[in-house]
């Protein structure tokens, strides 16, 4: 029980277990305490010969070396986008090109195509205008001769009418002249 | 009857190593671990530069790490000028490391945990980067002492100041790794031997009641685990301050 208290007290206090053993690594008296930092240094000049010589430099170019091939493919990969940009910036001219081209050509046939239909127009209503006109002129001329004709039938049946009703043959001269000015009234209404 | 003690000092204690030859010229247990983390070293190189492959693989990529780290550690500290100090820098650096990390297997030595090893390394770095300081600047260097932009009347008392202070580097340098390993390794030990008394002392009962100080030990181990990753670090970084403190003297 009295042990188990104690040992209590030390698990609690490391420093009260220090101080009650005497610690090894004070223990100067002892040779092997100052032997082992000879042989340490013995293990470190080696150790320190081999990296410094031969593990960190051979580290060091297999990490060159990988940065030296990154860089390089980085470089490539860099120029082939170069490529790839003016190809397509090529591409898009031509594209352009074209697309011009054709759009003059659409507006060319266009315009040619509305010159056409304006000049075949243009025949047709002057070949009408000509039918037209001598539509007119034909019509003139019957109405004309229609009433020429219609003269001398008027007369006739003015002056038997006036015969018959006054027993006297009108004036020849005086019944044209009202002939005439009732054919200007009835033509002027 | 005699129980169980807790002798939690007694891991540190030196013997020589090597059979009969090692007993002849004073090669110690600590120094059979230093030479297996030297052995480590080289053969985690000589296997991760197997197939130097474009695409690393498991082995090859751990040595990449290592060097790009502790090569970054010290352009980063030091500067450019700092490469030349790399080869040094990685040898301590992979030293320690190992031997923190083989020291925490049971019956293997902790080389770390002695002071006579971490003070040699200390002063050297110490003795190194000093030796430094004077070959760059000559006696210029002295000028490191004096603090710029300080009324001359402080100087009296400031010079005293940074020359104790720049003095104390070896000594801060190497207890801190020192005691960092000891204390954990007498922590483990304390806990594993108060296993063995509790179990001595209330039979079965006291059995089941171990698994607290071993629950302990567990979480001991991984704390353990990162402080040997971590005080081979601190180590290498304030080598390469130092260093840094010599190139540039400020």
């Amino acid at each position: 029980m009295r042990r188990v208290s104690t040992a209590l007290l030390l698990a609690l206090a490391p420093s009260a277990a220090l101080a009650e053993g005497t610690m090894p690594q004070m223990d100067f008296a002892n040779p092997l305490t100052l032997d082992q930092v000879g042989w340490m240094a013995v293990i470190l000049v080696v150790l320190y010969l081999l990296l410094s010589r031969w593990g960190l430099p051979e580290i060091g170019k297999v990490l060159e070396h990988r940065a030296g091939v990154i860089a390089k493919d980085l470089a490539a990969a860099r120029a082939a986008k170069v490529e790839a940009d003016q190809a397509v910036a090529q591409l898009n001219a031509t594209i352009a090109q074209a697309r011009a081209a054709a759009q003059a050509e659409v507006a060319k046939a266009v315009a040619d195509a509305k010159a056409d239909a304006a000049a075949k127009a243009a025949a047709l209503a002057s070949q009408l205008e000509a039918k037209l006109a001598e539509s007119e002129a034909r019509i003139d001329a019957a109405r004309a001769a229609a009433l020429a004709a219609i003269k001398p039938v008027a007369a006739e049946a003015a002056s038997s009418i006036l015969l018959k009703l006054t027993g006297s043959q009108p004036a020849e001269d005086k019944l044209a002249q009202r002939l005439d000015d009732a054919l200007a009234a009835r033509k002027a209404a | 009857m005699a129980g169980p003690t807790i002798d939690a000092l007694g891991q540190f204690t030196l013997t020589t190593g090597l059979g009969g030859l090692g007993r002849a010229v004073n090669f110690t247990n600590s120094n059979e671990a230093m030479l297996g983390a030297a052995v480590v070293v080289v053969l985690v190189f000589a296997l991760g530069l197997r197939s130097r492959a474009l695409v690393p693989g498991r082995t090859q990529s751990l040595v990449e790490l290592l060097y790009e780290f502790v090569r970054n550690m010290c352009v980063d500290t030091i500067g450019e000028e700092g490469l030349r100090f790399f080869p040094l820098v990685f040898t301590i650096f992979s030293f320690i490391l190992l031997g923190n990390l083989i020291g925490l297997f049971p019956y293997f030595f902790a080389f770390t945990s002695h002071i006579a090893v971490t003070l040699t390394l200390a002063l050297f770095v110490f003795v190194f980067s000093t030796g430094v300081g004077f070959y760059t600047h000559g006696f210029k260097f002295l000028k490191f002492f004096v603090p710029s932009g300080v009324p001359s009347w402080l100087l009296p008392l400031l010079v005293p100041i940074e020359i104790i202070s720049y003095l104390s580097r070896p000594v801060s340098l190497s207890v801190r790794l020192f005691a960092n390993m000891t204390a954990g390794h007498v922590m483990w030990e304390v806990f594993a031997g108060f296993m063995l008394l509790l179990t001595a002392s209330f039979g079965v009962l006291g059995a089941f009641a171990s698994v607290v100080p071993l629950g302990l030990n567990v979480a001991l181990a991984a704390l353990e685990l990162l402080v040997a990753g971590l005080q081979a670090y601190v180590f290498a970084i304030l080598t390469c301050l130092y260093l840094h403190d010599a190139v540039h003297m400020h």
